[in-house]
Order: C-alpha cells, then sequence, then structure tokens
C-alpha cells in the first residue's frame, strides 16, 4: 500500500507481545494503559457472554419439548432474567466497551484516553459489578423478575428475599462504570484528536462511540432514578410503585424505556460503526457517503430518545400516544435504512477481499435487515398488539441483538485481533465459524417468528403438546446447540491462533486508518511521535502520514504511572452496595469510607511519578 | 503546532484548547441534568396525589426557604470571589471567599436538616405518603451534591492553608466551580417548583 511505505516501518524490538503485555497479576490490577484495560474489558465481557449463552442453552433444553420438567418455573425465571440482564450488561456493552478502549485512542493518534485512572475505574467497577449481581445465584438464587424488572412485581410482597435486591444493586453499579466510561471517551475524542483530524475526518468507529457516549450519558440517569425509587420501595418503605398508596407502576415503564431504548441504540451503534471500519477495508475504497453515515448515526441516537413508549403499546397509553410513537419509530428506519444503503454502495465496484471480518460484516447486514423489517412491523401499535409478549418479539430481538449487534462484533474482533495480538485469526476455521454459527443461528431464531404469529408466549416455562408448537421449538433448540458450538470453534480459532498463528504485520488488511500505522500489538505508548492528519483515510492518501510515527529516535514518551486506588474505590463500592442488600448500616458506612478514603488517595497521587 | 511540540507538549495540547478536567465537568454536569430531570418529573407526577396527610401547602415554609435560598446564591457569589482571588494569586483572600463558600453551603444544609426534622415532627415520615418520599429523596439527593461541594471546598481550604493551592490550580477552583453554580442553579429550579408553586 502507498501509505504504508510513506509510513516509518515501526523499529524491531518495540511493540512486541512480551513488551507490551508483560507483567504479573499486580501490574494488571493496576495498569492505567488503554490496551491492556481493553484486553480485560474483553476477555471479562466474552467470559459473561459464555454464561449469558449458558443460561439461554439451559431455557432451550427445557422448551426443546412440550411440558418438560427438566428446569423448574422458579429457576426458568431467574435464567430468562439473568440470560437478558447478562447478555445487555455484562457481554455486549462491554465488549464493545473492550473495542472503545483499545481502537479509539488509535484511531485518533492518542497515547491514552483523557483520564487514563478514571478508565481503569469503570474497567474494575463494571468486573466487580457483574459478578455481583451474578453471587446472587449463591445466595438464595438470582433475579427473577426480566431484565426489565416491571413494576410491581419487584416489589417487596411479590417479590420477597434478596434477589431484586442485588439486580437493582447490580445495575446500579454497572451504570456508575458506564458514565464514567462514557464521560472518558467524550473528552477523549474531544479532545486528544492529532493535530488536522477534525471531527468530519474521524473514522467511523471513533463517530460512533462518540454518540454512544452521549447516549450513555444522557440515558442511564433516568434508569438510575427508576432503580434508586424502587430501592427506597423495597428498603424503606415508600410507595412510589405501590398503587394501593397512589403509586404509579407506569412511572417505572415509563423511566426504564426512557433508559431502554436509548440502551437499544447503545447496544446498536458501536456494531455500525465497525461495520463502517470493516467494509471500506475490504472493499478497498472509502466509505460511501461518509457524512451521511455520520449524521445518520447522529439522528438515530437523538430520535432514540423520542420513541420508548413503543414498548409500551400494551399497556394503553389511549390512540394519540400510541400514534405518536409509531410515527417516531417509523421514522427512526429512514437512518438506519441510509447506513445499510451506504454499505452496500461502498461495497459496489470495490475490489473485494472475501476475509472473515468481511464475512460477518456482509452477514450482519442481511440479519439485521431482517431484525430491522420485524421491527417496523413492531412499530405499528395494531400490529404490535399481535405481538406483544410473544416469541415473535423474541426472534427480533434476537435478529437484532445477535444477528446484527454480535456478528457485527465478531467481525471487529476477525478484524482487529491481529492489531490486539500480533497474531492473525485461521482464516479457514474463522470462515468455518461463521458459516456454522449462521445457519444454527437462523436455525435457531427464524422459527421463533412464526411460533410468536401461532400465539407460543414468551417467559413462560413450558407449553402443552399440541398447539402445534413441538416442532420449531425442537428445530429451535437444536439449533442454539449448534449455535453454541460454533462459539467453541471460535475460542479454539483463539486459542490456536494465539500459540500459532501467523505473524500479523502492522497493517496485516490495508487498512487505512491510524491504528494501522503502528505496530501489532502497539508499544504501551502507541506512537512515538504523534501523527498529523490531512484526510479521512490518513493511511491510503498521498503522503497521507507525513510524520514518521514509529520514529525510534523521538524521545520516549512519558506514560502515566501504574493506581492501585481505582481498584480500591471499585472495592469500596462493592463494600458499601453488600451493606445495602444486607441492610447492614455498618457494612455500607465502611464501604462508603473506603470510598471517600480512596478518592482523596486518587486525587493526591500525581498521575506521573 | 509543530510535530515535535504535539509530541513533547502532551498533556498541554487538546485538540479544541480547553482543558480535559473542565471538559469532564461539563459533560457531567450534562449526565447530572437528566438525573434530576428524572427526579424533579416524579416529583411532578405524584404532586397532589398522595392520599393521606400531610399534604405540602401544610407543610412548606416559604419564607424560611427563601431566607436559606439567598444563602446559597449568595455562596455562588463567594465561589466567584474566591476563583477570582486564586487567579491573581491572592491566597489570603482566596481563602476567606472558599471558606465562605463552604459556611454558607453548610448554613443551607443545615436549614434542610432544620426543614427535614420540623417535617418530621410533624408527621411526615420517608413512607407516609407520595409527597413525603418524592419530597425527601429530591431535595435530599441536592442536599447530598451540596455536602459533596461543601467537602471538596474545605478540602481546598485545607490545601491553601497549607500552602499546597495557588494561581497555578486555578483550574481546579474554577472546576469546583462549575460543579458549585450547577447545584445552585438546580436549587433555584427545585425552589420554584416545590415551594412558589404550591399553592
Amino acid at each position: 500500500m502507498a501509505a504504508t511505505e510513506t509510513a516509518a516501518r515501526p523499529a524491531s524490538g518495540t511493540g512486541t507481545r512480551e513488551g507490551t503485555y508483560a507483567g504479573g497479576l499486580v501490574s494488571w490490577l493496576t495498569t492505567v494503559d488503554h490496551k491492556r484495560i481493553g484486553i480485560m474489558y474483553a476477555v471479562f465481557a466474552f467470559s459473561f457472554f459464555l454464561l449469558g449463552g449458558l443460561e439461554a442453552l439451559l431455557i432451550r433444553l427445557q422448551l426443546g419439548s412440550p411440558e418438560n420438567t427438566l428446569i423448574d418455573p422458579d429457576l426458568y425465571n431467574q435464567l430468562f432474567t439473568m440470560h437478558g440482564t447478562t447478555m445487555v450488561f455484562l457481554a455486549i456493552m462491554p465488549l464493545s466497551a473492550a473495542f472503545f478502549n483499545f481502537m479509539v485512542p488509535l484511531q485518533i493518534g492518542a497515547r491514552d484516553v483523557a483520564f487514563p485512572r478514571l478508565n481503569a475505574f469503570s474497567l474494575w467497577v463494571f468486573v466487580l459489578g457483574a459478578l455481583f449481581l451474578n453471587a446472587s445465584f449463591l445466595f438464595g438464587g438470582a433475579p427473577d423478575a426480566g431484565w426489565f424488572g416491571y413494576a410491581n412485581l419487584t416489589s417487596t410482597q411479590y417479590s420477597p428475599g434478596m434477589r431484586i435486591d442485588f439486580w437493582v444493586l447490580g445495575l446500579q453499579i454497572l451504570g456508575v462504570s458506564s458514565i464514567a466510561a462514557a464521560l472518558n471517551f467524550i473528552v477523549t475524542i474531544i479532545n486528544l484528536r492529532a493535530p488536522g483530524m477534525s471531527l468530519m475526518r474521524m473514522p467511523l468507529f471513533t463517530w460512533m462511540t462518540f454518540v454512544t457516549s452521549f447516549l450513555l450519558i444522557l440515558a442511564f440517569p433516568a434508569i438510575t432514578v427508576g432503580l434508586v425509587l424502587l430501592m427506597f420501595d423495597r428498603t424503606f418503605g415508600t410507595s412510589f410503585f405501590n398503587p394501593a398508596a397512589g403509586g404509579d407502576v407506569l412511572l417505572w415503564q415509563h423511566l426504564f424505556w426512557i433508559f431502554g431504548h436509548p440502551e437499544v441504540y447503545i447496544l446498536l451503534l458501536p456494531s455500525l460503526g465497525i461495520i463502517s471500519e470493516v467494509i471500506p477495508t475490504f472493499s478497498r475504497k472509502p466509505l460511501f457517503g461518509y457524512p451521511f453515515v455520520v449524521y445518520s448515526g447522529i439522528l438515530i441516537a437523538f430520535l432514540g430518545f423520542g420513541v420508548w413508549a413503543h414498548h409500551m403499546f400494551a399497556v394503553g397509553l389511549g390512540p394519540i400516544a400510541n400514534t405518536v410513537f409509531s410515527a417516531t419509530t417509523m421514522l427512526i428506519a429512514i437512518p438506519t435504512g441510509v447506513k445499510i444503503f451506504n454499505w452496500i454502495a461502498t461495497m459496489w465496484g470495490g475490489s473485494l477481499r472475501f476475509k472473515t471480518p468481511l464475512y460477518f460484516a456482509v452477514g450482519f447486514i442481511a440479519m439485521f435487515i431482517i431484525g430491522g423489517l420485524s421491527g417496523i412491523m413492531h412499530s405499528s401499535a395494531a400490529s404490535d398488539l399481535q405481538q406483544t409478549d410473544s416469541y415473535f418479539v423474541v426472534a427480533h430481538i434476537h435478529y437484532v441483538l445477535f444477528g446484527g449487534v454480535m456478528f457485527a462484533l465478531f467481525s471487529g474482533i476477525y478484524y482487529w485481533f491481529p492489531k490486539i495480538t500480533g497474531k492473525m485469526l485461521s482464516e479457514g476455521i474463522g470462515k468455518l465459524h461463521f458459516w456454522l454459527m449462521l445457519l444454527a443461528f437462523n436455525l435457531t431464531f427464524f422459527p421463533q417468528h412464526l411460533l410468536g404469529l401461532h400465539g407460543m408466549p414468551r417467559r413462560t416455562f413450558t407449553y402443552q403438546e399440541g398447539l402445534g408448537f413441538e416442532a420449531m421449538n425442537l428445530m429451535s433448540t437444536v439449533g442454539s446447540l449448534v449455535l453454541g458450538f460454533s462459539i467453541l470453534i471460535f475460542l479454539w480459532n483463539v486459542v490456536v491462533s494465539l500459540r500459532k498463528g501467523a505473524k500479523a504485520g502492522p497493517d496485516p488488511w490495508g487498512g487505512a486508518t491510524l491504528e494501522w500505522a503502528i505496530a501489532s500489538p502497539p508499544p504501551h505508548y502507541n506512537f512515538r511521535r504523534l501523527p498529523r492528519v490531512h484526510s479521512r483515510d490518513p493511511l491510503w492518501a498521498e503522503g497521507g502520514l507525513d510524520v514518521a510515527v514509529n520514529d525510534p529516535e523521538a524521545p520516549e514518551p512519558h506514560m502515566p504511572s501504574p493506581s492501585l486506588w481505582p481498584f480500591i474505590l471499585a472495592v469500596g463500592i462493592i463494600v458499601a452496595a453488600t451493606g445495602g442488600l444486607t441492610h447492614s448500616v455498618p457494612l455500607a458506612l465502611a464501604g462508603a469510607a473506603v470510598v471517600v478514603a480512596s478518592t482523596y488517595g486518587w486525587a493526591f497521587q500525581p498521575l506521573e511519578r | 503546532m509543530t510535530d515535535d511540540a504535539a509530541a513533547t507538549a502532551e498533556g498541554h495540547y487538546t485538540s479544541t484548547g480547553l482543558p480535559n478536567r473542565k471538559l469532564l465537568m461539563w459533560t457531567f454536569i450534562g449526565s447530572e441534568c437528566m438525573l434530576f430531570g428524572s427526579l424533579i418529573m416524579t416529583y411532578l407526577v405524584y404532586r397532589g396525589r398522595s392520599i393521606t396527610g400531610p399534604y405540602p401547602e401544610e407543610l412548606l415554609n416559604i419564607p424560611f426557604i427563601t431566607v436559606t435560598t439567598f444563602v446559597l446564591l449568595m455562596s455562588s457569589l463567594m465561589m466567584v470571589l474566591a476563583l477570582a482571588a486564586v487567579q491573581r494569586n491572592d491566597m489570603r483572600q482566596g481563602k476567606l471567599w472558599l471558606l465562605m463558600t463552604a459556611l454558607l453551603g453548610t448554613v443551607f444544609l443545615g436549614g434542610q436538616v432544620y426543614e427535614f426534622s420540623h417535617f418530621l415532627h410533624e408527621g411526615l415520615g420517608l413512607s407516609t405518603n407520595l409527597f413525603g418520599a418524592s419530597f425527601y429523596l429530591l431535595t435530599g439527593t441536592h442536599g447530598a451534591h451540596v455536602f459533596v461541594g461543601v467537602l471538596w471546598l474545605l478540602s481546598l481550604f485545607v490545601l491553601a492553608v497549607r500552602g499546597r493551592l495557588d494561581a497555578r490550580h486555578a483550574e481546579t477552583v474554577e472546576i469546583t466551580g462549575l460543579y458549585w453554580h450547577f447545584v445552585d442553579v438546580v436549587w433555584i429550579v427545585l425552589f420554584t417548583l416545590i415551594y412558589l408553586l404550591v399553592s
């Protein structure tokens, strides 16, 4: 590639796997390097993805045959609640965050995020919060009121015990992590762009990270308040959601979905960013209609705040509210459709190289269109009333979040794995993984459309014989097992490739963005000299990168020192939450004391020593 | 900016010229607006829907809260004076105004403690009715923000007394001020919606 020739070659000996990722447990606990934090996000998030997948397999095994007794209703409720909660908050969001962390500083030509210790704090709050939430399985059972936790199913009257308290406090903790991370990325992207990288020269993935971060800081406070109200109801006996005392259960639904629908775009937009990186690279063509893709991403985020009540068509808000929310929901299909046309137009006439990342990207487009179309069906209130609470909605959400988001995240993993590890993932196993996953995914979820239209309700632990549900449920269950197997193939690919995969050079795919200008894996300071940017595709443009970013002659940059305070602060939050869970005032105060002490420790510890 | 300057001035150079921490505070304030917005909506939704007393019109003491509101607004003036003093490196005045800001914040909190205990005495507990729950939650969340602000201001005051705060740290004081003024502005909204609109 012309561009990589203009960029100086990485000096030998910098950025080796050993050099970047060496060090014991303590070095990982105290690291503030965005790349190590990104890797930990990925590893933890993928572990929770496997856990959530295991919960889904148990659900499918139970539904494989009518009137099955493998799993009792109580455990079933816990499984579908924790499957949803885990996949949304512990798998997809942190997997996206893994890419934010690793890639955004590289893509904007920075050496780290704006607040490296805050970044470590976000990671540890996420990890400990996720463990806290899942600890519920060991102490009297997991949350069982659905991932949406509708009031007043969550009241102490209908949900005694600690299950819902685990859920309330766990989500509250995870919210702290998400908001801290989002604040960090907003400042990073506004302020740490390399000279010359104007907003409209930013790579699309960075753009979508930027938009997602705004969604996070504006949407999460709504659920924070909802969860506080619920906690007050359960702990202090208030009546926010108690109709007998004048409370309104619908307030919960509004607060939850004012968060919950933007949350859908929080899950989706990073994936749209990944696809917008992968398709141009493997089409050898700049993204078609870059401004349209950027602005439609912003528009999706903006409209995303005005559609929440389409989750509530069945509660009877009245014809005016239903009509307005139907219309706004249909509107949101326009910017989404724009992006799909842009991706197709990017591929059109490009010199396509069908590597595994592009397979997953194209798979994403196809599956996401199916999920998008059933979404448009839901936007009509009249039609939605027929589909609410049926398996049709389950099929829709999985076409969007698995066929859509997970395919895109796998595309991103195959695309950036060489940058992160310095090793190529096997193409052969990768394509086997893709085809198996695509077939199994459709086998699992397509029949659920029909099951839903035939009237099978969701969140019900079994169904009777003779309703015509047997064959399609069996197909779905078989599909889910194959789907699980395809994930094992991916893990096998990772293990094999880490051991004896081909070495990746700095730029194995001929990418256009700045992360491909430096060694794989990057040295801990990323860029020896900060780049200067003159165009959207710095590595493709003639003279696009005129700075020797890897110049070994340049002085080695000073990087922030490791710090244990973010971890201690995160531990303090967990201790305080445990105090709230067990109604133990001393424990809560001890946690608060740790939080205050470590905040001061953090504030007075110099960034560089 | 030359290449080498960009490379070596790392930490000072930002794309917009705005300091990172100030931008962080502004973004955080944006998020806080949604937090208080959701709490305020909850309060308004439940306004007039308590099915047992005591009701707001029986309890809320507008003259008293007007005084504490005035005190809190004056604390914003003190904050402005503190920042101006620190910026011109007049740390004698800087210390004075920082302490005064924290003091007026504490007086406001004292007023809130008095108000809460008075309401409790009149029979309005947290779980008595919807008014109690939503009132205590909304004003309590605001009070917690004031409390954090007072701790923050006192920390700066202690640093100043020890000679560890001067004009080089004006940005830190400015960011503290951003937070403090925001908390004040929120109170103006709460004062209007909770107290002035009661009758």
